[in-house]
């Protein structure tokens, strides 16, 4: 991975770290995620940050066994998607066995790193 | 509206020939078009071809006027890319230029080359259909995005790994007999069940494989197929193209494919029909949760109720509505470029009783060809009628 960062997103990844994840929000209160400069939902230029609420639910999830390369180290790890309000994300789940994930479990965004590449990970670890 | 004639078609077998080109192999399905067709190279007015990888697996772009080249046309030329709807968009495309009355021959189709990557390679390659940032970066592959899918699906509207299977393993019986395919070789549900996991609840046998391959249609308007005398009688009636959010996350439904279903409305009023017209599809079944996903979107089957299609036989060959007769991307092959166009040549085979399971819809008249890409950001829906 280039050592350039990626505006918007690694500013929210650096949030993240320090338990301020945000979306972007616009005047009607469509909910999206950086780097973005219009809505994607009503074409609203005008995004503001919007402090995430602090746990999510997960609506669904996998155990991959075969990974990218970029993953190889990693694998079989889990991926979910939960929804937080605004916003729903997608990231990996930690802090609990694999057999134990469940559509419906309460979750708080953390920020790992890949086991292969050292890049952080977006990652969700139960409340 | 003028009618798109489907003059000629021509596919590589699909498999597993990491030495070969994409240059070499749709020149090879680009000759069997032409000779089917009785359409001359020179009066080819543009190439329309779709590729997705070509960047990872053969370090190659540009490669519109490469494939003109390739398929011996001298026509200025445009590759198409919307990850495994590539060439689908590209037909989606050459049926409006050639409605439009801007031109009257194109030569349109799409190759891959995929194996020459290796597992992990082509995984990381077809990850790229997804967003990198917010998607690829938590570790989503293209089978564990379906998997997100499924699982949801599983949990919404209910349904089991073995319901799953029976897609599989139909789709392996449809390509027993297609010369062309990747596996002609029967499965049985224990086999899927039995399979290795990919990511769960899809294991090896609820994916297609990674494939070559190339496909190749030589499109004329009707008025140019008239004057030539062409033996020409399938036409694309109804063209569609469907698009949503990027992300699995960022759509509204986790378990639906709202694209697939606007390229089909828009496909179906396009043509004057509705889905109770339909003899038959291929849709694309990159794995087989995508399937259920398809037929419901095209409301071929009540939402929910996909899933059990194939189980209950009502898309099996002997079914009321076969899905898949060529295999489908399951054993057929998936040669991602090459998917959409190859779509559209089994369907014009399979109407105009040349195919090996034209037997199995004999009457038939009115079929569909469903192309998405990535989690269903890209769709497109193709309407195919017997016209002669
Ligand atoms: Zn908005």
């Amino acid at each position: 991975m280039s050592e350039i960062r990626d505006d918007g997103f690694d500013d929210w990844l650096d949030a993240a770290e320090e338990g301020a994840a945000y979306s972007l929000e616009c005047p009607d209160g469509h909910g999206s995620l950086p780097p973005r400069q219009v809505c994607p939902e009503c074409g609203s230029t005008e995004l503001a940050r919007q402090q995430l609420p602090e746990s999510g639910t997960i609506e669904t999830f996998t155990v991959t066994h075969v990974p990218t390369p970029s993953f190889e180290d990693d694998a079989p790890y889990a991926t979910a998607i939960a929804d937080f309000g605004p916003v729903r994300l997608t990231g990996q789940v930690a802090g609990i066995d694999l057999e134990s994930i469940e559509n419906g479990l309460e979750v708080e965004i953390a920020v790992t790193v890949s086991e292969t590449t050292g890049e952080r990970v977006l990652t969700f670890e139960p409340v | 509206m003028s009618e798109v004639r489907v003059a000629g078609v021509g596919l590589t077998p699909f498999g597993n020939v990491p030495e070969r080109t994409s240059r070499d192999l749709f020149g090879q399905a680009s000759i069997e078009a032409f000779e089917q067709s009785g359409v001359a190279r020179s009066d080819v007015d543009g190439v329309l071809y779709g590729n997705f990888m070509g960047e990872l697996s053969e370090h190659q772009g540009h490669q519109g006027p490469l494939m003109a080249e390739a398929a011996g046309v001298q026509a200025p030329a445009t590759r198409y890319e919307s990850a495994c709807a590539s060439s689908g968009v590209a037909v989606a495309d050459a049926v409006k230029r050639i409605r439009n009355g801007e031109d009257d021959v194109l030569l349109v189709g799409g190759a891959e080359r995929m194996t020459n990557l290796g597992t992990a390679g082509a995984t990381e390659a077809l990850a790229i259909a997804a967003d990198d940032l917010w998607e690829v970066r938590a570790g989503t592959t293209f089978p564990g995005a379906y998997a997100l899918m499924a699982q949801a699906y599983f949990e919404t509207y209910g349904g089991e790994h073995a319901d799953l299977a029976h897609i599989a393993v139909k789709n392996h019986d449809n390509a027993l007999e297609n010369e062309k395919a990747q596996y002609q070789r029967a499965i049985e549900v224990d086999d899927v069940l039995e399979a290795p996991q990919v990511s769960s609840p899809l294991g090896l046998y609820d994916s297609c494989p990674i494939s070559d391959g190339a496909a190749a249609l030589v499109l004329t308007s009707e008025s140019y197929a008239e004057e030539h005398g062409l033996e020409a009688p399938v036409a694309i009636t109804g063209t569609g193209q469907g698009g949503d959010r990027m992300a699995l996350h960022d759509r509204e439904y986790l378990a639906r494919s709202p694209a697939a279903r606007e390229a089909g409305e828009a496909a179906y009023a396009d043509a004057g029909i509705d889905a109770n017209d339909v003899d038959f599809a291929e849709v694309h079944d990159c794995f087989t949760i995508a399937e259920v996903l398809a037929i419901e979107a095209l409301d071929l089957e009540s939402i929910g109720e996909g899933v059990t299609a194939a189980r209950d036989g009502r898309t099996t060959a002997d079914g009321e509505t076969p899905i898949n007769l060529s295999g489908g991307l399951k054993a057929k092959g998936h040669p991602v470029g090459a998917t959409g166009a190859s779509q559209i040549a089994e369907v014009t085979s399979l109407l105009a009783n040349e195919h090996a399971n034209s037997d199995a819809v004999s009457d038939a008249t009115t079929a569909l060809a469903h192309n998405a890409g990535g989690t269903v950001a890209s769709a497109t829906v193709h309407v195919l009628e017997v016209v002669e």
